[in-house]
């Protein structure tokens, strides 16, 4: 798989660099093989960029936001969305490490044919990259940070203030998430001693965070937090510290890398109580990594389940026919789709009648800014903060290893 | 008290996988003063080579049946550490034998991260943690409320066992003889007709093999195993064999536990809770080398003619 990523990855840098020797205006002759139609492409070739983990534990996650992407860019050249150019996918691995997240950011902000990145999968990972495409006036789009300070700042509830005016995102957020993980585990399923777990990073602690000041609102009793790490596979010591003090569930802040094992050593050691997570436990590898042990555990995510909307129709039958039965969209993919199809949308009004040029960037990110349609998820628009104005989150349940959902709706606060 | 002494037996079984990967760090560093810091990636190793046998050379048939599973997992971890250790000492660190310490302490290093990545490469599924098979010993024994899982109580038996077994060996034994004496003085020895280098092997050839067992068991316990596995443990096991004496046998076992018990009790009681356990860790340690810089079982190093 690292070496498709590293063909997709040659393969672009030589499509910019037949570019960049001659400016962006140069012919690319031969540049619109994909779909074999006949776009005008005459103005040369834009890239669109992707960081995303496309290998470590989140590969499940990260490949799904680059297909998808890779979905949109390749229906947009077939559609001629954008006038007089041909898109190409530039996709960074991240590793979910913030430094090489920003190493990415940086490779991606050099070229100047960059118009936007698609990204990155983690908050801890876009604290790094937000700089440095904001310096150079580039769109972000992030189809999966939930972090609410990544937009509002760190005092986000009392003095919510724009961070980078390039950054937008098409999920909701922590802020949201939590709480309605709370109302759905205290209120409707009852549990009233709960311990909080975290992994120590931007989202997993903020959302726990949030988790917890919900739930006490609620009237349940955190009977604990604790913090585990992210690459622990030995989750005994919390597990015996949790136990006597008898909780209801366990909620957890963190990915699905440590959530199975987690899971699944938790019911081992005889507490036989659920596990609830937020959006980065939602993919199969849950169920994989705890076994029988995941049935009945809970999970919060970000929009409506794809497969529920009907507009997301169109978007699963295309993926699921460009790409083998292995990388599914997971749980992000058709947020990733919906973001790529704003950041194509927004450039093909920017470009409309002009050339592309550093100056257009402004205007990309007016128009990102205003941009307003229908999505895989919903609705797709932007408000002042750069966040989401689709505020939809979905309950699942792992039943037999599979995330299904339970319901849908929006944090009634 | 429920608590503590669910905490003491989480502590054991952590301490019984440290200890057992830290008696491959303590032989190696005893006999060529070499710090073979991609010991833990054999360890790791090993859990992959026993998972990769239970895929895809059982057969369907015999995997429920754990006296068939188990013994045969646990020879494939073993046999795979071992070899892939032979391969490290004969291409890695024998060129260096000569060279000043820090050469081969580097080139460990390298290996160290070679592995890691060889396997996250070329494994199917390792980019992510891969699930590991318990169905052969599932379940715990309930001794009150205190739960000790089996296959915790047979890592610490194992522990013991091998550790005696090696001990044993190592004190009565011909090649046992040899490797003291090689430890000792390497040019003495062999004009005492000790062939050193075939001594050498045999040293990383042991360590690999408990590291692989370990790594079998530490599978089976956790059910779990992720390329990361090699360098946590790593080093703790590299700690316990500093803290309990580099060099030591019995430090090192006695030494891993006092890790996996500081871990989890720390864990427990002290201010930070799990947040802090591994601090704990390395306090400990540094609070023993300042009283007893050469560790708990220790011999002041020698100086080298």
């Amino acid at each position: 798989m690292r070496k498709k990523v590293a063909t997709a990855a040659v393969l672009a840098a030589g499509a910019l660099l037949i570019t960049s020797c001659s400016t962006n205006k140069s012919e690319t002759p031969g540049g619109n093989a994909a779909g074999g139609n006949q776009c005008d492409t005459s103005k040369g070739t834009l890239t669109v960029g992707v960081i995303a983990p496309l290998s470590g534990e989140l590969t499940a996650l990260g490949v799904g936001i680059r297909n998808s992407a890779q979905l949109a860019v390749d229906q947009a050249n077939e559609k001629c969305t954008v006038k007089g150019y041909k898109l190409v996918l530039d996709p960074q691995d991240d590793e979910k490490n913030p430094q090489k997240a920003g190493q990415a950011a940086t490779k991606l902000s050099s070229d100047p044919n960059t118009v936007g990145v698609i990204g990155t999968l983690n908050s801890s990972t876009s604290q790094t990259v937000q700089p440095i495409l904001s310096g150079k006036k580039i769109v972000q789009i992030s189809p999966a940070n939930t972090s609410p300070t990544l937009t509002r700042g760190e005092d986000y509830k009392n003095a919510p203030k724009r961070q980078f005016d390039t950054y937008f995102r098409v999920c909701t957020t922590d802020d949201s998430q939590g709480p309605f993980a709370a109302n759905y585990l205290v209120q409707k399923a009852g549990k009233k001693k709960i311990a909080v777990i975290a992994d120590g990073k931007t989202y997993g602690e903020g959302l726990a965070n949030e988790f917890e000041a919900k739930a006490k609102a609620n009237g349940a009793t955190i009977v604990a937090r604790e913090k585990v790490g992210e690459k622990d596979t030995d989750f005994s010591g919390v597990i015996g510290k949790i136990k006597p003090l008898a909780p209801e569930a366990v909620y957890y802040g963190g990915e699905y890398g440590a959530a199975g094992p987690l899971s699944k050593q938790i019911k081992e050691a005889g507490l036989n109580i659920p596990l609830m997570g937020g959006d980065g436990i939602v993919d199969d590898t849950y169920g994989k990594l705890g076994g029988a042990a995941t049935q009945g555990d809970l999970a919060t995510s970000v929009g409506a389940p794809a497969d529920k909307l009907p507009e997301a129709k169109a978007f699963i039958d295309a993926y699921n026919a460009k790409f083998p039965k292995d990388q599914g969209y997971s749980a992000y993919g058709s947020m990733s789709y919906d973001a790529t199809n704003a950041l194509i949308g927004a450039l093909a009004t920017t470009l409309a009648n002009a050339d592309w040029s550093d100056s257009q960037r402004e205007t990309l990110i007016k128009n990102v800014q205003s941009y307003k349609q229908k999505g895989a998820n919903g609705d797709i628009a932007f408000d002042q903060y750069g966040d989401s104005t689709n505020k939809l989150l979905t309950v699942y349940q792992v039943n037999n290893g599979k995330f299904e959902p339970v319901e849908t709706g929006k944090l009634d606060s | 008290m429920t608590t503590l002494l669910q905490q003491l037996v989480y502590g054991l079984i952590l301490g019984g996988t440290v200890g057992l990967i830290a008696l491959g760090y303590t032989m190696v560093y005893g006999i060529v003063q070499l710090i073979n810091f991609a010991h833990g990636e054999i360890f790791m190793v090993g859990a992959f080579g026993a998972l990769a046998t239970f895929t895809w050379v059982i057969p369907e048939g015999v995997k429920g049946t754990w006296y068939i599973t188990l013994p045969l997992m646990v020879i494939a971890g073993a046999v795979v550490s071992m070899v892939l250790a032979l391969i490290i000492e004969r291409l890695a660190y024998k060129p260096l034998r000569n060279a000043p310490r820090l050469a081969p302490l580097i080139t460990a290093l390298g290996v160290s991260v070679a592995l890691k990545e060889a396997v996250r490469l070329w494994y199917p599924g390792a980019t992510a943690p891969l699930p590991f098979p318990k169905a052969f010993l599932a379940g715990n024994i309930d001794i009150g409320p205190v739960v000790f899982p089996k296959t915790g109580l047979l890592l610490i038996v194992v522990t013991i066992v091998l550790t005696t077994l090696l001990q044993i060996y190592i004190n009565k034994s011909r090649m046992g003889r040899a490797m003291r004496a090689t430890a000792q003085d390497p040019d003495v020895a062999r004009l005492m007709g000790i062939n050193p280098d075939r001594t050498i092997v045999l040293t990383f050839a042991i360590g690999a093999v408990l590291a692989g067992v370990a790594g079998v068991l530490y599978g089976i316990h956790l059910t779990n195993i992720s390329i990361d596995i090699g360098f946590q443990n790593g080093i703790f096991a590299f700690t316990a064999a500093v803290l309990g004496g580099i060099g030591s046998i019995r430090g090192a076992v006695i030494g891993g536990f006092i890790i996996g018990l500081v871990k989890t009790i720390a864990g427990q009681y002290l201010p930070g809770g799990t947040q802090y356990d591994y601090v704990w860790i390395f306090v400990v340690l540094i609070a023993v080398l300042v009283f007893r810089p050469q560790g708990l079982f220790g011999e002041t190093e020698r100086v080298r003619a």
